[in-house]
């Protein structure tokens, strides 16, 4: 083990206020220095990322008088990858007086997230949950609403109480077209300048300050430099390390791994959320994989054949040699486990040979009980477009024959270290979204991740920002920090595109994937753990040596693009597997077949492993450094579904 | 566009109630064509009137096809590279895609129509004759050339505001979802309505039922 | 399932351009063995895994979400835009709806406001500017009322939520006979119309938003229908009424 990492000092403070756990922010938005009005419009910050982070922090940032600086690699603000969220946000906003409270979401989090999470920073996420709607609302974003003309809610991913905001299928996109229409109403009032297609590559760190990026046009393929007083990363997270994932094609980690090799450090990188209900693999060329929403697990019934290797359809297989697995195993949740233990158990059956479709990578999710009792009309009301979508997908009509549905990598929890001002081990760089180590501990709670980015993005960062920005001023940027920034990026592409191999970046990235989802995926094991630690820098080093590019980088050039990417996800895989091998205990996504229970449940390890494991880079393999968590306010106990 | 379509719809209403007049015999007809012409009368002079709706109706085709004009070269500067493959239309209705030719079309046949039954130029009958003697000559069965190229050209009117007459409203401002159906429903029935009510005239002279 | 997927060959005529300022031209290659249960997309990736490897350009294309939301992919394939089966778009189209040994024909939108970038690829800014130009209600973080200040009719939640869904893929102009951006401008005046809360800006928003899309070169409306055949999400044409309706009203 210790071959692979060495142990730092650990984290002392996070920063977070003392006092009583509901004060805290107050407190610290009290105790935070103003910047001049008349000063706003000479500091200059540059925000990485469009998505509901980076959009809403951008353009509240132009609002408050800012020289903003903002970029994304798609071709507009709108299409960050935050669109494609479905399920809805939760807001403590207790519109139901169904007993909710910023408490009980505060609890609910801290309890769901395993106790892996700051309970300051929590309890703040639930607090500013309230005022998220109150924005979102005012923007024009077209909720679901009752005849009565209120919002409606719902109940989400097995939450007891209903503090789910929803617009139909598509809250992500239409929060982020609020975010988005903001931050355009910025750059016309000329506040925010947009970089569209642009990609950062590298961070500029002079003074020990984070004061710049270097990024590449990716229509001309110029190198640019940007300076700042401070920069913002909204990009996104890290799940396509596995090739296939729910994320969009573009996700990628350079922008993070940039800055974690500059001196970010990176915590809990194993941390990583497994959907149960996305549509299963059906062939090598698969390019992504499609969530279906959770709420199909409401009325649809799991099951597999009894016997492995039955190839027989679906229809033909009787009753008595079906497994209703998840029924059988949690008599009291059945279908509606939480998504870590039915995306487990979806393996488990699949590795007992008794998975169906292609390669036997699936389970299927029946709806013939639902249409028998509800009818035909009633299912499609629910999940008429649900319906569609998977039938435009599979081809396949799952009104007469079972859905298939297999597990997919989904979210990362995991991500650049920050304290309770969002600000990273490098001052000046501040980290939002799904991009930093959030506050969703080790298993994130289903409509979660667009509140935390809308949070951070509105109300927690142009707070935090302008306390950093009113120490300032922080001097001239080194000219030759930007210089040796640059010339790391040009290098870089220079000898990506020299190498001038036999295989395509995509095909490395696969295997790679290939090799996260077998040994760092569903379920962890010291060796498989080991496997994928010896497999990677092979992998990696065959990359660097044999990896074909086309074209020049002096033009639009997708080929460059990806095999950049590529490059960045192999270091971060090995981090990712360094992180699963040390923590010994499972806890929420990150689940160690050594560590669980009798009857196979995630095992923590509180006395070892209540800690934030931040990794420092290092020439000589990462440092560990450990941010131990306290819980003054929510008991540790273990979760339990049975 | 829109506004000036309109104009130019409500004069042919009109203009088919006065042709069918024809039926009720050539005093009844060439009364009415008179009656044009003293319209107003005594408060306006002979033909002050009609002028102004001749005015009226030639700035509104005047600013229609300016309209038009201006639009097809806005929509072929929006496009300067056409498509490869022949663009399949998906959207239903042809009469949608006859609009510009189809305007054409009408003003040929306008000109033409000008020409004959109100300067009479190439009129048989000539610019001596009566309204009703101009037209019994220029629909006469020899010249079933003429009736059919009127045959035609109606069809096209009825055409271009089966679209029209919808996408006037459309324009407007004045159609909603809900009121599509029956919208499109009145446009295609003011249209038949019109192209039978022309048609009858040109055909009825042909066939000799008007002589 | 990959059983009865029977590979299926394909000739693609794709048009390649190599950027602004090339002429650009059509060019035909051969893939074989297509699975039907590849997306479109899915083919040109392993169509373009084997240009790289001949030291080819791959064809430059946009996408990102992959499951028919980010509105960043559209091409027009065989003269329709985002293809033949509706209300889809492009990343979501699968081969399986194409016969054996079809000859499909491949080319970028094509509008002048437009511009070709690379191959398929356009450049869409123009939408952004649309919006710029007043496609937003006025709040900044952190001044708004409680949520429940403002009732809103289901109806017209519903009804604005149906033009909210416009995902900005520009399907809508590259169908329209006229290059109009129209449909897609609608769908955003008719969104912030219905809601009480954009009723101060509505006015000037109609303005200012239906100026700069003929600001930026797009060809007039004259209702051929054509973008709602196509558009993805199924964006009504009365958006484009209530747009007209707004837009004559603050003109008066
Ligand atoms: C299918 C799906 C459904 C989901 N549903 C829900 C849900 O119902 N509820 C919920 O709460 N959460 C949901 N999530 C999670 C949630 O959508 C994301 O966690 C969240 O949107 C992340 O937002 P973000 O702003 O941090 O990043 P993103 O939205 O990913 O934005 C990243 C931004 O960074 C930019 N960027 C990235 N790298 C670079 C670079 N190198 N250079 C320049 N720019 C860069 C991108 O252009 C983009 O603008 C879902 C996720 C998925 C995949
Ligand atoms: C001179 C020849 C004509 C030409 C070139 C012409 C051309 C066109 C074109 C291209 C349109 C499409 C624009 C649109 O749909 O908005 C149109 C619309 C229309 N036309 Fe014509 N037209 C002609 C004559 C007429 C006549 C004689 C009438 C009526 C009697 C008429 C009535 C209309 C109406 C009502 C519309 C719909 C207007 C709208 O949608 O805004 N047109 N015309
Ligand atoms: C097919 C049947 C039609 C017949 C029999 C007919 C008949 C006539 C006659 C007799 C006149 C001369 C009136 C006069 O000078 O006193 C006339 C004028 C005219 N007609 Fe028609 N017409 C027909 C169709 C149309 C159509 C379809 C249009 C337009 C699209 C049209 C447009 C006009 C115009 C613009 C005038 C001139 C009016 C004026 O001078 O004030 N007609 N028509
Ligand atoms: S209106 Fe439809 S076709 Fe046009 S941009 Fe929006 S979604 Fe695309
Ligand atoms: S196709 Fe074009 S003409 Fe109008 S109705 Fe749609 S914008
Ligand atoms: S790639 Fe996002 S809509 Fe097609």
């Amino acid at each position: 083990m210790n071959e692979l990492y060495t142990e730092g000092e650990p984290i002392r403070d996070a920063k977070a206020p003392e006092g009583p756990i509901e004060d805290r922010w107050e407190k610290r938005k009290f105790g935070a220095k103003l910047v001049n009005p008349a000063n706003k419009r000479k500091l200059h910050v540059i925000v990485v990322g469009t998505g509901l982070a980076g959009g809403s922090a951008a353009a509240t940032l132009g609002e408050l008088g800012y020289n903003v600086t903002s970029f994304c690699y798609q071709d507009s603000p709108r299409r960050a990858h935050s669109i494609a969220a479905q399920g809805g946000i939760n807001a403590a906003k207790n519109y139901r007086g169904d007993g909710d409270s910023i408490y009980r979401l505060f609890y609910d989090t801290v309890k769901g997230g395993d106790f892996r999470a700051r309970e300051s920073n929590v309890y703040r996420l639930a607090q500013v949950s309230v005022n998220i709607i109150d924005q979102a609302v005012a923007q024009g974003v077209p909720f679901a609403r009752e005849y009565g003309g209120l919002l409606d809610t719902r109940s989400f991913g097995g939450a007891q109480v209903s503090r789910t905001f929803y617009a139909r299928g598509q809250t992500g996109q239409q929060l982020l077209l609020g975010a988005y229409q903001a931050l355009e109403r910025q750059i016309a009032a000329g506040t925010v300048k947009m970089n569209t297609r642009h990609e950062m590559l590298e961070l500029i760190v002079s003074d020990g300050r984070a004061r710049g990026v270097i990024v590449r046009d990716m229509v001309t393929g110029e190198i640019e430099r940007h300076t700042a007083d401070a920069v913002v990363l909204a990009t996104g997270g890290y799940g396509n390390v596995f090739f296939l994932s729910t994320n969009a094609k573009g996700c990628n980690t350079t922008a993070i791994w940039r800055a974690h090799r500059r001196g970010a450090m990176f915590a809990n990188p194993c941390y990583t959320q497994i959907h149960p209900t996305c549509i299963p693999v059906s062939g090598d060329y698969q390019s992504k994989l499609t969530l279906m929403s959770e709420s199909l697990r409401n009325d649809g019934r799991v099951w597999v054949p009894v016997k492995a290797g039955d190839t027989r359809p679906a229809s033909e297989i009787p009753e008595e040699e079906r497994d209703y697995y998840l029924e059988r195993i949690y008599p009291a949740f059945g279908n509606l486990v939480p998504r870590d233990i039915a995306s487990r158990a979806a393996k488990n059956v699949c590795d007992e040979g008794r998975g169906v479709g292609p390669g036997g990578l699936g389970v299927y999710l029946d709806f013939a009980d639902a249409i028998s009792r509800l009818g035909r009309d009633a299912v499609e009301k629910k999940y008429g477009n649900l319906f569609e979508m998977y039938e435009r997908i599979t081809g396949e009509d799952p009104y007469t024959q079972p859905m298939r549905i297999y597990p997919a990598v989904h979210y990362t929890m995991g991500g650049l270290w920050v304290d309770y001002d969002l600000q990273s081990t490098i001052p000046g760089l501040f980290v939002i979204g799904e991009a930093n180590f959030s506050d969703h501990g080790a298993n994130r709670l289903g409509a979660s991740a667009l509140m935390q980015g809308l949070a951070d993005g509105y109300f927690v960062l142009p707070t935090t920002i302008g306390d950093y920005l009113a120490n300032g001023p922080y001097g001239e940027v080194d000219e030759e920090a930007v210089a040796e920034a640059e010339i790391a990026v040009r290098n870089k592409i220079e000898k990506l595109l020299s190498v001038n191999g036999t295989r395509t970046a995509d095909s490395y990235h696969r295997e790679l994937g290939r090799i996260m989802w077998d040994y760092c995926g569903m379920e962890r094991t010291e060796e498989s753990l080991r496997k994928a630690l010896e497999r990677i820098p092979e992998l990696r080093e065959e990359f660097w040596r044999n990896v074909k590019v086309s074209g020049q980088a002096e033009e639009l050039n997708q080929a460059l693009e990806r095999a950049g990417r590529v490059a960045d996800f192999f270091d971060l895989a090995e981090l990712m597997c360094i992180d699963a091998l040390h923590r010994t205990e499972s806890c929420g996504g990150h689940f160690r077949a050594e560590s669980q229970d009798a009857d196979g449940e995630a095992l923590r390890d509180d006395e070892n492993f209540a800690y934030v494991a931040a990794w420092e880079y290092g020439e000589q393999g990462p440092i560990l450094h450990k941010e131990a968590l306290d819980y003054e306010y929510v008991k540790m106990s273990q979760r339990s579904y049975k | 566009m829109a506004v000036t379509g309109a104009v130019l719809v409500l004069f042919l209403v009109g203009h088919m109630v006065g042709n069918l007049k024809a039926f009720l015999g050539a005093d009844s007809f060439n009364e009415y064509a008179s009656f044009l012409r003293t319209m107003g009368e005594p408060l306006l002079t002979y033909r002050v009137a009609l002028t102004l709706v001749e005015v009226v109706l030639g700035v509104c085709i005047v600013l229609h096809m300016w309209s038009a004009i201006s639009l097809a070269r806005r929509a072929g500067k929006a496009r300067p590279v056409k498509y490869a493959a022949r663009r399949k239309s998906q959207a239903n209705g042809y009469a949608v895609h006859t609009m510009r030719y189809g305007g054409v079309v009408i003003l040929l046949f306008v000109i033409y129509h000008l020409l004959d039954l109100t300067f009479g130029t190439v009129n048989p009958a000539g610019w001596d004759g009566t309204p009703y003697e101009r037209l019994v000559a220029g629909f006469a069965p020899e010249r079933w050339w003429v009736t059919l190229f009127y045959v035609v050209a109606v069809i096209m009117v009825g055409l271009h505001l089966r679209h029209g007459l919808w996408s006037a409203f459309q324009t407007l401002g004045l159609a909603s979802g809900r009121s599509y159906r029956p919208l499109k429903l009145t446009a295609a029935a003011i249209s038949a309505v019109l192209v039978l009510g022309f048609l009858t005239v040109p055909v009825a002279v042909m066939i000799g039922v008007i002589k | 399932m990959s059983e009865r997927a029977k590979g299926m060959n394909l000739t693609l005529k794709v048009w390649r351009q190599n950027g602004p300022q090339d002429k650009g031209r059509m060019v035909t290659y051969r893939v074989e063995d297509v699975s039907p249960d590849m997306s479109f997309l899915e083919m040109l990736d392993v169509l373009n895994e084997r240009l790289i490897l001949e030291g080819d350009d791959p064809i430059a294309f946009d996408h990102d979400c992959r499951e028919g939301i980010c509105g960043m992919c559209g091409m027009v394939i065989n003269g329709v835009a985002h293809g033949e089966q509706v209300a889809t778009t492009t990343c979501q189209l699968h081969m399986r709806h194409f016969e054996d040994n079809a000859v499909i024909t491949i080319e970028p939108w094509r509008a002048a406001p437009f511009p070709v970038v690379k191959d398929l690829v356009v450049d869409r800014s123009a939408f952004d500017r649309i919006i710029q130009a007043g496609g937003f209600i006025s709040v900044p973080a952190g001044s708004a009322p409680d949520a429940h200040s403002v009732p809103v009719k289901k109806v017209d939640a519903d009804a604005a939520f149906d033009a909210a869904t416009c995902i900005g893929c520009g399907a809508c102009v590259a169908a329209c006979p006229n290059g109009s951006a129209s449909l897609f401008t609608a769908a955003k005046i008719t969104h912030l119309s219905l809601l009480p809360q954009g009723q101060p800006e509505r006015a000037s928003r109609a303005k200012a938003m239906v100026e700069q899309m003929d600001a930026e070169g797009f060809g007039g409306c004259t209702n051929t229908g054509e973008c709602t055949a196509v558009c993805p999400k199924g964006i009504p044409l009365d958006t484009i009424a209530q747009m007209n309706r707004d837009y004559l009203k603050a003109s008066k």
